[in-house]
């Protein structure tokens, strides 16, 4: 018996033009977590896709307890109980939890599904790692940690006894990230070996018992987690030294730049205050943040002061004009920048080229649009401009579509846009969500540098590494209201959790 | 058409389109020989000759081809616009149809005005009433949310009972049960066209003015849609409306707009085809506008490129010359009519098509990178079409 169950040697896969995967080799013990760690593009989605099935490697070698193996598609990896979370959950939505399980493997008598046979296994499954779900519930109801929990119990069902993880975080709240993280370690100590492909150093930290570095496709190295530290990791990765913390002198707010009074929003459906008589100010010069867990209504809030929805009562006001009822063209055009929340929805049109959407909000500016025409060559030398000022990295430059960026650039180009259109009030809802750690770094200096150019900036953070780092000033939101107005200098991590679980209130408040 | 650059021609976007939609026709005519083949194989291979060559038989029957496709260019341009600013406008048949009752009773009535004026009038009153028909579901759309297929389709009927009333009510030749032709003066320029597309037998073809403003339309349509501000904001709301609000675009202008002009061009199409000179009127009948639901057709084979559509209009009107004289051996017209379905049905899958293609050009970049490592055994895989890794993983 060899020592690992799986081992991927010389693995080396490439597309025209690009060596996704060069010469690496990774070798899973069995019962171990092991962490895929390596920036957006750094190869380890495709190394997943060759154990996958999905991809054929030009050169290398897979084992499986040390005999090699052909895998050509994703019935020979379950065959060898290769299992996969992929990070866009794979559920049929008005399925219920039992029936996505099963799916693909159901057993049947003589046509008819057997379905208690199955609802007892999986239950039986359920109790041993600790997997709540209800079986009965249907996908489009549940939560997304819970729909993560049928994907893993899917590949429980199919006796896989290697779990890929490909960024299971990305999409979960932080309890539900601790819960994972126990699960995890659960299946671990039952002879589980899980392959955890992420760039978040904390959870790394947090589970994992070796971790392989990949950079630009390329094998940098595989480490004990609790030899290195988190700077280490962080330096494989990227190739250099990287702050994890963000440098920044203290503030000094001057005039007041940005009023919000009173403001509320209703939810249609449930009739519910989602945002409820929310007040606060932000000065030039400071980064006032919001944090809060996700759900809290920080999501109205913003889409109310940019004016995507409108709010039911309360009033906005930006450099001491009124824009409650303004259009969202309006705000553009007299001082207020956002970066929104969901880059895709709302950040990009992702079927148009870079150039057009580094205008969104410019183009019909006498610079750009002459009696009606846009001037192709002034938008062109523009994006080029802010592609070499804030490195947005793209395969053809302003020509390339939108679409086709790494999303780690895609984000790049929506801050650049919105920070070189020179407002007085930069809004950043979760700028740096799902993004690896160079990306991060150089975001929250942006950020900085903004408001050291004396701009207010009002920032939306879910994450509380980020909260803590970035901000002069917390508000914490919870169900739709102010709780706290806090000195993050003043204020402990675990105070912040409390505020924002709605178990501490601020006086007064 | 090559470019040196990407080196392999098959990876462009646009050869890609082209080469589907060439093998949508193909199937179509393949499934139309069948059919020929089912009903007279002995006489078959003629009846296909005649559908792939009558529109090259003689002069005329080119300049028919370019006649039959005026209307065809202006409904697949009307289809072709508004999908690409996101909208789905099912309503063409009742535009041109609307369209072309206004520019009737222009033609028909308003005598008073001198020769170049009048049709030049009459086919601005098709536009308006086109344009008029196209609000009426932008507006709904873009205040009441009401989704424009279901107005659209609503407004084709009201079109076909509104222009048979009116027509009745003013322009009614009872003796044909159709409207009055136009007078002449309303008709549009030949434009010397009659000379050159003439007959063996020294009988003109039809063709005229129109496909000219037809063209000069696509072309202007594809200016607005590529170099304009306007294009910019419609394409933005058809690709990702919520992107376009956030940039602060007026989507609901934006939909009014599009059906303006999306109607405004079936308007015209219909106006074009009975300023024709070809001597006829509209007939009054219980029954669509087949050159509306044909522009469905012509946009999709043209993946909604206004100059694609000149080329896919012309190909339709083609065929419908062909299918004329086909029949010359015996077989019913419906066999066009099939082999369009067909061609428009794999149309369809133009999108399909095209992926398989890029795919094959990738799939042979691939291996011809594999095949030049040196040391390599000769043992590249078979070219495997790559997969995004996050589609397609599902667990069987």
């Amino acid at each position: 018996m060899s020592e690992y169950v799986i081992e991927m040697c010389n693995i080396t896969k490439e597309f025209p033009g690009i060596i996704a995967n060069d010469n690496i080799t990774l070798q899973l013990k069995k019962g171990e977590i092991h962490a895929l760690l390596g920036e957006n593009g750094a190869g380890k989605s495709t190394l997943m896709s060759v154990l996958f099935g999905l991809y054929q490697p030009e050169k290398g070698v897979i084992k499986k307890d040390g005999k090699e193996v052909k895998i050509k598609d994703p019935n020979d990896a379950n065959a060898l109980g290769i299992g996969m979370v992929h990070q866009h959950f794979k559920l049929v939505h008005n399925f219920s939890v039992l029936q996505n399980i099963i799916l693909g493997v159901e057993t049947t008598k003589g046509g008819f599904l057997k379905m208690d046979d199955a609802r007892k296994k999986v239950m039986t499954l359920s109790e041993q790692y600790g997997l709540r779900v209800d079986p009965d519930a249907l996908i489009e109801n549940i939560t997304v940690g819970m729909q993560q929990r049928v994907e893993i119990l899917k590949m429980l069902y199919r006796d896989n006894e290697i779990l890929i993880f490909d960024e299971p975080t990305a999409v979960l709240t932080p309890q539900e990230i601790d819960e994972l993280m126990k699960i995890m370690k659960g299946l671990a100590a039952e002879g589980k070996s899980i392959l955890f492909i992420t760039h978040k150093l904390n959870e790394i930290k947090a589970v994992a018992d070796r971790c392989t570095v990949l950079r630009k496709g390329k094998y940098v190295g595989t480490v004990n987690v609790a030899d290195v530290s988190k700077e280490e990791m962080s330096e494989m990765m990227v190739g250099r030294k990287v702050s994890l913390n963000v440098e920044k002198e203290p503030s000094h707010p001057s005039e007041v730049v940005f009023e919000v009074e009173g403001l509320t929003v209703v939810n249609k459906e449930h009739g519910k205050k989602v945002v409820d008589n929310v007040s606060f100010q932000v000065r030039r010069g400071e980064i006032v943040c919001i944090a809060g867990i996700d759900g809290n209504g920080q999501s109205e809030l913003i889409q109310a002061v940019t004016g995507l929805i409108k709010a039911d009562s309360g009033t906005v006001k930006l450099k001491g004009e009124d824009i409650t009822h303004a259009s969202i063209r309006h705000r553009n055009t007299h001082g207020m920048s956002h970066i929104p929340e969901d880059r895709h929805k709302h950040g990009l049109v992702l079927d148009y080229p870079l150039s057009y959407n580094l205008v969104l909000q410019s183009y019909f500016e006498p610079e750009y649009c002459q009696a009606g025409f846009l001037k192709y060559d002034k938008i062109n030398q523009y994006a080029e401009k802010l592609i070499g000022k804030y490195d947005i990295r793209s395969g053809q430059g302003g020509s390339t579509i939108a679409r086709s960026m790494s999303g780690g650039n895609q984000q790049k180009a929506i801050v650049a846009r919105e920070i070189d259109r020179d407002p007085d009030l930069l809004i950043a809802v979760q700028p740096t969500r799902g993004l690896d750690v160079g990306a991060i770094e150089y975001i929250h200096r942006q950020i900085v540098a903004e408001r050291d150019r004396n701009k207010a900036v009002l920032l939306v953070s879910l994450e509380l590494d980020e909260v803590m780092n970035l901000s002069d000033r917390i508000l914490v939101i919870y169900e739709g209201q102010i709780v706290a107005d806090l000195d993050p200098s003043k204020v402990t991590v675990q105070e912040l959790g409390l505020y924002m679980a709605g178990s501490k209130r601020e006086e007064g408040k | 058409m090559k470019d040196k650059r990407l080196g392999n021609p098959l990876q462009r976007q646009g050869v890609q389109n082209t080469i589907a939609a060439i093998i949508a026709i193909l199937i179509g005519m393949l499934v139309g020989l069948i059919v020929l083949l089912f009903t007279d194989a002995s006489r078959a291979g003629e009846g296909m000759m005649a559908i792939l060559t009558g529109g090259l038989t003689d002069l005329k029957n080119m300049g028919q081809v370019l006649y039959y496709a005026t209307p065809l260019i202006m409904t697949g341009l009307s289809v072709g616009f508004a999908k690409k600013t996101g909208l789905f406008n099912i309503g063409a048949p009742g535009q041109y149809m609307m369209g072309a009752f206004a520019a009737v009773y222009v033609g028909v009535k308003w005598t008073f005005l001198p020769a170049g004026i009048h049709c030049i009038v009459a086919v601005l009153a098709a536009c308006l009433f086109g344009a008029i028909w196209g609000i009426l579901p932008g507006l709904l759309k873009a205040w009441r949310g009401i989704n424009e297929v279901i107005t659209c389709i609503m407004m084709n009927y009201i079109a076909m009972s509104m222009s048979n009333v009116l027509i009745r009510a003013f322009i009614y030749d009872r003796a044909k049960n159709q409207s009055f032709r136009p007078d002449e003066t309303a008709e549009l320029p030949k434009m010397g066209f009659d000379k050159i597309f003439v007959g063996e037998s020294g009988t003109p073809s039809s063709v005229n003015a129109g496909i000219v403003v037809a063209i000069v339309l696509a072309i202007v349509v594809w200016v607005v849609l590529e170099k304009t501000k306007m294009g910019y904001e419609l394409k933005a709301c058809g690709f990702n409306k919520d992107a376009a609000k956030y940039a602060g675009i007026s989507e609901k202008r934006n939909i009014v707009q599009a059906m303006i002009i999306s109607g405004a061009l079936a308007g015209i199409g219909g106006g074009l085809n009975y300023l024709a000179g070809a001597g006829t009127g509209i007939m009054v009948a219980d029954t669509l506008a087949q050159q509306g639901f044909d522009g469905i057709a012509v946009a999709l084979l043209g993946m909604s490129n206004p100059i694609a559509i000149i080329f896919t209009g012309i190909l339709m009107a083609y065929l419908t010359v062909g299918g004329l004289a086909m029949q010359s051996f015996g077989f019913v017209s419906q066999v066009i009519t099939i082999i369009t379905s067909v061609i428009v049905y794999f149309a369809a899958f133009i999108l399909f098509f095209s992926q398989i293609i890029a795919k094959f050009a990738k799939g042979k970049g691939e291996k011809q990178n594999a095949n030049a490592e040196p040391g390599d055994s000769g043992q590249a895989p078979p070219a495997q079409p790559p997969t995004p890794p996050t589609e397609g993983g599902e667990q069987a």
